[in-house]
């Protein structure tokens, strides 16, 4: 099976600061895999590299074309949806074009208020909240916000980037819940940041251990939750 | 929104917020309104009723004016996070533009300022283009120093092109000096009611422009964070363009409507972008309907402090204008309808 994502020898850098120093990793259609690390260890600039958002070098191609050096909104209208760290929804629209907005690229007009009916059913606080500001949601609500308009774009790769931060366990567990259904239904592939190591892992397939800018592990998600080191590490039993 | 009269039970929830917000407008509305009320009865009892009003005529029709330059500054500070020290020199040569093609080329006044708007609109696209876009958009003092060369080049290029003499520059009605309807004394120009309704027109799509087109939504998201548009597969750069294009044509009108009164002459907008600074700061720097609200309130004011304060003085009015850029900065420094979200972590 070829990849959907692919990077070999990736390094992304800040002005001078290489911060990823040449890490290879694949996304498989259908897949989830989850990015693991130390703060610092560089897996926000993973994901921010593949959308381009910072100075990459190396190959990294997206079924089958290469995303260096491509403009980031060129990127997502190849199928590559990112949710940032910290939300990432437009804090002074309404709910209501946050998720217009989601769907800007496309041009089915039906299938996208369609679309916005559906995560409305899924998320019913966005529903209650759909002309209010964004800026005016609770956390859980606005990342709740941030994964649908994401997904308003109808991307084939997903991007998360610490979806759970700073959510009570109940709204992460429901949010968990929500991405597995998505994966299910709409066939989406995901790249996972997450602290919340376990719960990502059980959605994951495949994991990356990130370090001080390189990859020192790969695997299974099995083989990461039985490996000693990571347990220890990231897991915490 | 229905307005809420008592504070929710949450002070934190969205509610709230919401409630704060149209609360404290009210508040600074009425004491603004209050100000401008106590003036008027000094001025009334002071000089007369006739007298008063016709301040406040000349106050408003010049307040449109400034609102409309304060639309041109909103619309690129929205996109751009910058003054554009600028927009007095583009709309001054806009307005030039329309000057030629009434006076060289024999367009009636009307097409002629229509083909300097969209002139001008094309020039400042220009401009984004080639001096504004090669920046990263978070760099902010260099593209303000790049604002601050527009209008240093513009300048120039208009006395090179037009010489420095000023020229009479036609009004909209063809008798718009002489016509008016006299109430109590005070003479109201058609010219003037004219001109505030073509500015409300434009205003009117512009608003609807952003609320309801694609494109809007589009400059909607840029001037709410730029990474976010571009991850929603925004053209970032495109959107700015259009920004910059339609604050050039709002200059351009508003420099178009200024004209008949002050002559048409190399910086004559520099005075009116000052009152526009004021007005935009009052306005809230990214409300629309702010900036031009705001606009007449400067405007009004104005005409009414230079005229019945003494110690003022009617070349006091641009002072004014800067007494009032630093007290909303003081007191309110969101202005009356600018929007501050908090930030949730």
């Amino acid at each position: 099976m070829t990849a959907l994502l692919e990077a070999r020898d990736l390094r992304a850098s800040y002005g001078d600061v290489e911060v990823l120093h040449g890490v290879d990793f694949e996304v498989h259609p259908g897949e989830v895999v989850v990015i693991v690390g130390a703060n610092g260890a560089g897996k926000t600039t993973t994901l921010r590299s593949i959308c381009q958002l910072v100075r990459t070098r190396g190959a990294l191609t997206f079924d089958g074309q290469s995303l260096v050096g491509r403009p980031t909104a060129e990127i997502v209208r190849l199928g590559v949806g990112l949710v940032p760290q910290g939300r990432g929804t437009m804090i002074d629209l309404t709910v209501h074009d946050n998720l217009r907005a989601g769907g800007y690229i496309r041009t089915d007009a039906h299938e996208v208020s369609q679309d916005i009916s559906f995560w409305y059913e899924t998320f019913p606080r966005l529903f209650e909240r759909r002309d209010m500001l964004a800026g005016s949601l609770s956390g859980g609500e606005q990342q709740m916000l941030a994964v649908a308009r994401a997904m308003m774009s109808r991307p084939r790769l997903l991007l998360l980037d610490e979806p759970s931060l700073g959510l009570a366990p109940v709204v992460i567990q429901r949010l968990f819940d929500v991405l597995e259904d998505v994966k299910q239904q709409r066939e989406v592939s995901m790249v996972i940041v997450e602290q919340n190591v376990s719960l990502a892992l059980q959605m994951a397939q495949r994991a990356y251990v990130l370090e001080a800018g390189e990859v020192v592990m790969a695997g299974s998600a099995d083989e990461l939750r039985d490996n000693d080191g990571v347990r220890r590490a990231y897991l915490g039993y | 929104m229905a307005s809420i009269a008592t504070p929710p039970q949450d002070p934190t929830g969205p509610m709230a917020e919401a409630w704060w917000r149209e609360h404290s407008l009210a508040t600074n509305l009425g004491v603004i309104g209050a100000l401008l009320g106590a003036l008027s009865i000094y001025a009334i009892t002071d000089g007369g009723f006739g007298l008063y009003l016709q301040r406040v005529f000349d106050g408003f029709s010049s307040g449109v004016l400034y609102g409309a330059t304060a639309l041109a500054l909103v619309l690129v500070f929205k996109a751009t996070k910058v003054i554009n020290f600028g927009q007095g020199a583009m709309a001054t040569f806009g307005a030039y533009l329309a000057y030629t093609c009434v006076n060289n080329l024999g367009f009636p006044i009307v097409p002629a300022i229509l083909v300097a708007m969209v002139a001008s609109a094309v020039m400042a696209g220009g401009i984004e283009r080639a001096l504004v876009r090669p920046f990263d958009p978070n760099n902010h003092l260099a593209i303000l120093l790049v604002t601050l060369g527009v209008y240093i080049a513009l300048s120039a290029l208009t006395i090179l092109i037009w010489g420095s003499n000023p020229h009479g520059f036609p009004n909209l009605i063809s008798d718009g000096s002489t016509s008016y309807i006299g109430i109590a004394g005070a003479r109201l120009y058609y010219e003037d009611i004219l001109e505030a309704v073509v500015v409300a027109v434009f205003v009117l799509a512009i608003v609807l422009l952003l609320s309801r087109t694609r494109l809007g939504l589009a400059m909607r998201c840029v001037a709410s964070s730029v990474e976010s548009a571009r991850l929603l597969g925004i053209n970032v750069g495109r959107s700015v363009q259009v920004s910059w294009a339609l604050a050039a044509a709002a200059g351009t009108l508003a420099a178009c409507l200024s004209a008949p009164s002050t002559f048409i002459q190399p910086g004559f907008m520099d005075n009116v972008l000052l009152y526009a600074f004021a007005a935009a700061t009052l306005g809230g720097l990214d409300s629309i309907v702010g900036s031009v609200f705001a606009g007449v309130l400067v405007g009004i004011a104005t005409s009414l402090l230079t005229a019945y304060v003494p110690a003022f003085g009617a070349e006091f009015g641009s002072g004014v204008a800067f007494l009032l850029i630093v007290i909303v900065l003081q007191i309110k420094p969101a202005g009356l309808f600018g929007r501050h979200v908090m930030e949730r972590v």
